[in-house]
């Protein structure tokens, strides 16, 4: 009897090894798997759904196209819930689990930077659509960004600040929870204070937090001529609607995180005659950008943010690369995203430089109206 | 001058809201002597209430004071039932069970809130709709909005309602008694389930009224947006002295105002939450009674 069992049990271990190994090999010879992760929900997820529309459409593209290296992708997106400590959770899950040939996230920056150190020991390639603080691409040679990066962008809102606004004294008020804010902050008052401006007052706040008149009421007691917000949407509208309470009628200038619809849905009129950085315009006339608007309209339904447009060009830069690569070996991928120059994109020409950083110029946008609308291209 | 005038204003303003969902922590621990750390998550569920209600109402009545108040009243009507509803189905099975159970469940009301309002309602942040014109007002050097106003107002009176409740009325007379002792209560012929039962729905009614108020303040809601605020409260409950009501208005303020300074100043303004904990953390060691409370010795 006992024995009866034992065979029993080592012939249904047999047998599930050997329709797993099936099972595995089967789908190796079929289809390219991609993982993704995203924040579908939560506090930033505008930006994960945006991303995540983009890459979709990307991927249906080419699937539709015959694929790549003669097979079809596979998607597998994981959602982070914007909560720290889940993307390392959702991005083992897909490269131990699912075995992905590539990793494409985060749109913040603070989520790819837990996940890259991830990616980088397993030494599967990760493609950041959207993060822009320069420590995410430190994490190793695995790790590449297709977007500028804050001490650019930094760069770019304060000689705007200086130069566009003619303001000479800015109020700061930083999210001291993400790298993002963090690292814009940085970069924003070193150039600001380089070309001769003058930091006023610096604030901060924890994002989550939706009382900010404690901060706003210092800076006004500053006396500032603009202010500096390098924060998500949620928080960038509220602070909008509280420092007009206040009686802050100053331009407010903000990065690439104010881009969402939520952003005017919450901050209504407060925002208007406000100015933040981006990576593309929906205004852009040229070919590529309207073509890409109208697909996505027409699979999403909406016009498509910046994220969105960047979550497309991630897939087109890894589908290039494989292409390139003539395989998806994680070195030789690496080497051929690594390797990845002029490719002509959405939101611009990508070439990616030593530091794995896409080197790209950047857009100010304006808002009235409830609309950003652009202003002025900025070349790095 | 004016600067300290204008944060004693957004403090005494943030202190209200707090003040309000304190009233319900109070108010349920003074009866029961349990902690309903259910009671941020009521606070949320009202303003989804009022959000939903306002999808709805809006159309119909257009935006202005009177959807302002046909919404407090529905959210706070939802909301009693809720808290009655919870108190019900989760506490009173419990009640002769150890404190520390019902505690643990009361956490478990939470997170199942929390989590079960995130898969239903969604997690991303909805933006609150406008109910009333918002106009600022300067009021001296103090600037101030109109809804702040209303704010301010409405927590008044809800708080002497809930004075003239708990000092004047039949009922609040029993409350008293039952929170002076459960048992020469009942041995009085007080209605033990029935009190209980109001004092959850008046509790959870204020934090309902707590939710909508800060809805359209800070016209964005989430599943989850009732943590923090619901742990200050707690804390400003603690700070004015648990079961003491005045007490509990009394903690709010102290806690809004003491936060908002944080805040405003530029050394501390990091460290915002930390003060408002390190707060109570100070006050037990130093008067574990809290403000307004009286130390009592309790036997274990």
């Amino acid at each position: 009897m006992k024995l009866k069992r034992s065979s029993l049990l080592s012939a249904v271990a047999a047998l599930a090894l050997l329709s797993g190994c099936a099972k595995q090999s089967e789908t190796d010879s079929d289809v390219i798997k991609v993982g993704q992760f995203a924040s579908l929900t939560g506090g930033i997820a505008s930006f994960g759904q945006s991303s995540n529309n983009g890459t979709v459409l990307a991927i249906e593209e080419i699937n539709a196209a015959g694929g790549v290296l003669g097979k079809q992708i596979e998607l597998i997106t994981e959602d982070d819930r914007s909560t720290a400590g889940e993307p390392a959770n959702v991005v083992r899950k897909l490269i131990h689990r699912d075995k992905v040939s590539a990793v494409l996230g985060q749109v913040a920056s603070s989520m790819s930077i837990e996940a890259a150190p991830i990616c980088q020991d397993a030494g599967i390639p990760m493609i950041t659509p959207a993060s822009t603080n320069p420590e995410v691409t430190e994490k190793g040679d695995f790790i590449f960004r297709i977007c500028f990066i804050d001490p650019f962008q930094g760069k770019v809102m304060a000689k705007f600040s200086k130069e566009n606004l003619g303001a000479t004294k800015a109020a700061i008020l930083t999210d001291v929870k993400q790298d993002y804010s963090v690292g814009l902050t940085k970069y924003f008052k070193q150039t600001f204070e380089e070309i001769g401006g003058e930091i006023v007052a610096e604030q901060s706040f924890s994002s989550g937090d939706t009382d900010f008149k404690a901060q706003l009421t210092t800076i006004k007691s500053a006396n500032p001529e603009v202010i500096f917000v390098p924060a998500y949407y949620t928080e960038a509208a509220l602070i909008a609607l509280q420092a007009r309470e206040l009686g802050i009628d100053l331009p407010l200038c903000g990065g690439d995180g104010w881009d969402s619809p939520k952003l005017f849905e919450i901050g209504g009129d407060a925002v208007n005659g406000c100015y933040f950085s981006n990576h593309y315009s929906q205004e852009d006339p040229s070919e590529a950008v309207q073509e890409f608007i109208a697909k996505y309209k027409a699979k999403h339904g909406a016009v498509p943010d910046a994220m969105a447009a960047l979550g497309y060009d991630s897939v087109y830069v890894l589908v290039d690369a494989m292409t390139r690569a003539g395989s998806t070996d994680p070195e030789a991928l690496r080497d051929a995203i690594a390797a990845t120059s002029g490719y002509k994109g959405v939101t611009g020409t990508i070439t990616l430089d030593e530091n794995r950083n896409a080197s790209k110029p950047a857009v100010v946008l304006k808002i009235a109206d409830g609309a950003a609308s652009y202003m002025t291209t900025v070349a790095p | 001058m004016d600067v300290f005038l204008q944060q004693l204003f957004n403090g005494l303003f943030l202190g209200a809201i707090y003040a309000l969902i304190a009233l319900g922590y109070t108010m349920v621990y003074g009866i029961l002597r349990f902690i309903n750390f259910a009671h941020g998550e009521i606070y949320m569920v009202g303003a989804y209430v009022a959000y939903f209600a306002a999808t709805a109402l809006l159309p119909v009545f257009g935006v202005g004071w009177p959807a302002f108040l046909i919404l407090l009243v529905v959210a706070m009507l939802a909301c009693a039932l809720l808290g009655v509803g919870i108190e019900w189905t989760v506490y009173r099975p419990l009640r002769d069970r150890p404190r520390l159970t019902v505690l643990i469940t009361a956490i478990g009301v939470s997170l199942f809130l929390q989590y079960g309002g995130q898969s239903w309602l969604g997690a991303a942040p909805r933006a609150f709709p406008a109910l009333v014109p918002k106009t600022t007002l300067s009021l001296g050097p103090v600037q101030a909005t109109n809804l702040q106003i209303v704010v301010l107002v409405t927590t008044v009176i809800l708080m002497l309602a809930l004075r003239f409740f708990v000092m004047k009325t039949k009922l609040g007379k029993a409350m008293r008694a039952v929170s002076h002792n459960v048992q020469a209560a009942s041995l009085m012929g007080i209605n033990n389930d029935r009190v209980i039962a109001v004092t959850f729905a008046v509790g959870s009614a204020l934090a309902a009224a707590a939710g909508v108020l800060y809805a359209i303040n800070y016209p964005t809601i989430n599943p989850l947006m009732g943590l923090m605020p619901g742990l200050k409260a707690f804390v400003a409950a603690v700070l004015g002295g648990i079961g003491n009501i005045p007490g509990a208005a009394v903690g709010g303020l102290v806690l809004g105002i003491v936060e908002t300074f944080a805040g405003g100043s530029p050394v501390l303004s990091p460290y915002r939450d930390a003060i408002a904990f390190g707060l109570l953390v100070l006050l037990l060691l130093f008067k574990p009674g809290g403000l307004l409370g009286k130390a009592t010795v309790e036997k274990v």
